[in-house]
């Protein structure tokens, strides 16, 4: 059996553990409030930006359409655009992600499509890159920082610029939408052809300077906007995924604090009554 | 003019102002625009300048850093790539978005980014020349 101070060592150790545990959860939950502040106040932007898209794929559709919104017409070639966060200690919040991710490669991979990936976030290069190595493109890191415009810029401009070339058919992303505090649920979604929702309005539409010049300059913004919108989510799921891990991680150790100090002082008690029994058996020898 | 007119001002960070005016005027790619209830149908490419509402006679401005104007009758939705309300706005700010678009301008790698970086530049200058 450990002694006692070995046992005090240990209990010492784990209580700085909790410490560090309880402090990550705090700063987490400070942080949290930030990234679903600005993840919320990001979507009007997404949400109008939608809306304007939708109205005008209405009037435009069939081959003439631009190719971000109609597609190459073909279904070879993928790029799966893979989000997640830099850093761990969130529980299964990268997990999660970098599993639908492989769950759709591998779907992909399985129907015989040519498959590139993209990572933004070093836990998710850092899983994804042993077992697809060779379908690497590139990898972004997200810093720090909230996520922003320039965050997201090199990643569009990649995007678009392989596209444009003719390298892609298909573009989806990857990442975590952000429901509430509690849930965070991988999403997989299409960015190119644009999926299209249903029109709200069917008024024809006036364009000024003209239809093509717009959708030049939306389609491309509206990719910027999706990837913004989706590392915004990601970033406030990663906090809330990272709190709710430090929270479980600190009460873990205040239980095995618990357990050990109980151990702790039995071990004291039994040797403290050994030593009387010999001070006792000594005394009644002599 | 009984009638008024939706008006939503967002950029990527976040939804400025949603309510309702008597009058908007967007700087259009084709020239500034005023907006009232009943307007025909339109989207349009914004230029770098100056939203002017115009509700119960108040004034209240903003600077844009271009973006898209989707008009209908009841309602105008502007997406503005940035927005700033005129009373946090100063000469500071615009001449750091001028530096800004003038590095753009030299950056660009191909003609249409070149003139889009120029025509930023020349739009900001004119903002400036007003402010």
């Amino acid at each position: 059996m450990a002694s006692v101070k070995e046992m005090r060592t240990r209990i010492g150790s784990v209580k700085s553990t909790q410490k560090i545990t309880k402090a990550m959860q705090m700063v987490a939950a400070a942080k949290l409030r930030r990234a679903q502040a600005a993840a919320e106040s990001a979507r009007p932007y997404a949400k109008a930006m939608a809306n304007v898209i939708a109205n005008l794929a209405s009037g435009v559709s069939g081959p003439s359409a631009p190719l971000l919104l109609g597609g190459t017409g073909k279904d070879q070639r993928h790029l799966v655009i893979v989000a997640t966060s830099d850093r761990g200690l969130a529980g299964g919040f990268n997990g999660g992600i970098v599993r639908a991710a492989r769950e759709k490669i591998a779907e992909l991979i399985a129907a015989g499509k040519d498959v590139k990936i993209i990572t933004v976030g070093r836990k998710g290069r850092d899983q994804l890159r042993r077992q697809y190595g060779d379908r690497y493109v590139e990898s972004f890191e997200v810093g720090i920082k909230p996520a922003s415009f320039a965050l997201v810029k090199p990643v569009a401009e990649k995007v678009l610029s392989m596209y444009r070339g003719g390298e892609l058919d298909v573009v989806t992303l990857v990442y975590s939408t952000f429901k509430s505090v509690v849930t965070q649920t991988p999403t997989v979604r299409q960015l190119i052809p644009a999926v299209v929702e249903k029109s709200e309005s069917t008024a024809f539409y006036d364009y000024e300077p003209d239809e093509d010049t717009i959708l030049e300059a939306l389609l491309p913004q509206n990719i910027s906007v999706q990837l913004l919108s989706a590392l915004l989510d990601n970033q406030a799921g990663f906090f809330a995924a990272q709190m709710a891990a430090m929270d479980n991680a600190t009460r873990n150790a205040g239980d095995l604090i618990n357990a050990l100090t109980i151990q702790m002082n039995r071990t004291r008690q039994a040797q403290i009554t050994k030593e009387l029994i010999e001070i006792i058996s000594g005394a009644s020898a002599v | 003019m009984a009638d008024k007119i939706l008006f939503d001002l967002v950029s990527p960070e976040k939804l400025l102002l949603s309510k309702a005016v008597d009058m908007v005027t967007v700087p259009g790619s084709e020239g500034y625009m005023g907006v009232i209830a009943g307007h025909a149908p339109l989207v349009s490419t914004l230029r770098a300048g100056m939203i002017d509402l115009k509700d119960e006679g108040v004034d209240t401005r903003f600077f844009i850093r271009g973006g898209f104007a989707e008009i209908n009758p009841t309602k105008i939705t502007v997406l503005a790539e940035e927005a700033i309300p005129m009373s946090e706005l100063d000469l500071a700010i615009i001449d750091q978005r001028i530096i800004d678009a003038q590095e753009d301008e030299i950056a660009a790698k191909t003609d249409a980014d070149r003139i889009r970086a120029a025509q930023l530049v020349d739009d900001l200058k004119l903002v400036r020349a007003a402010f």
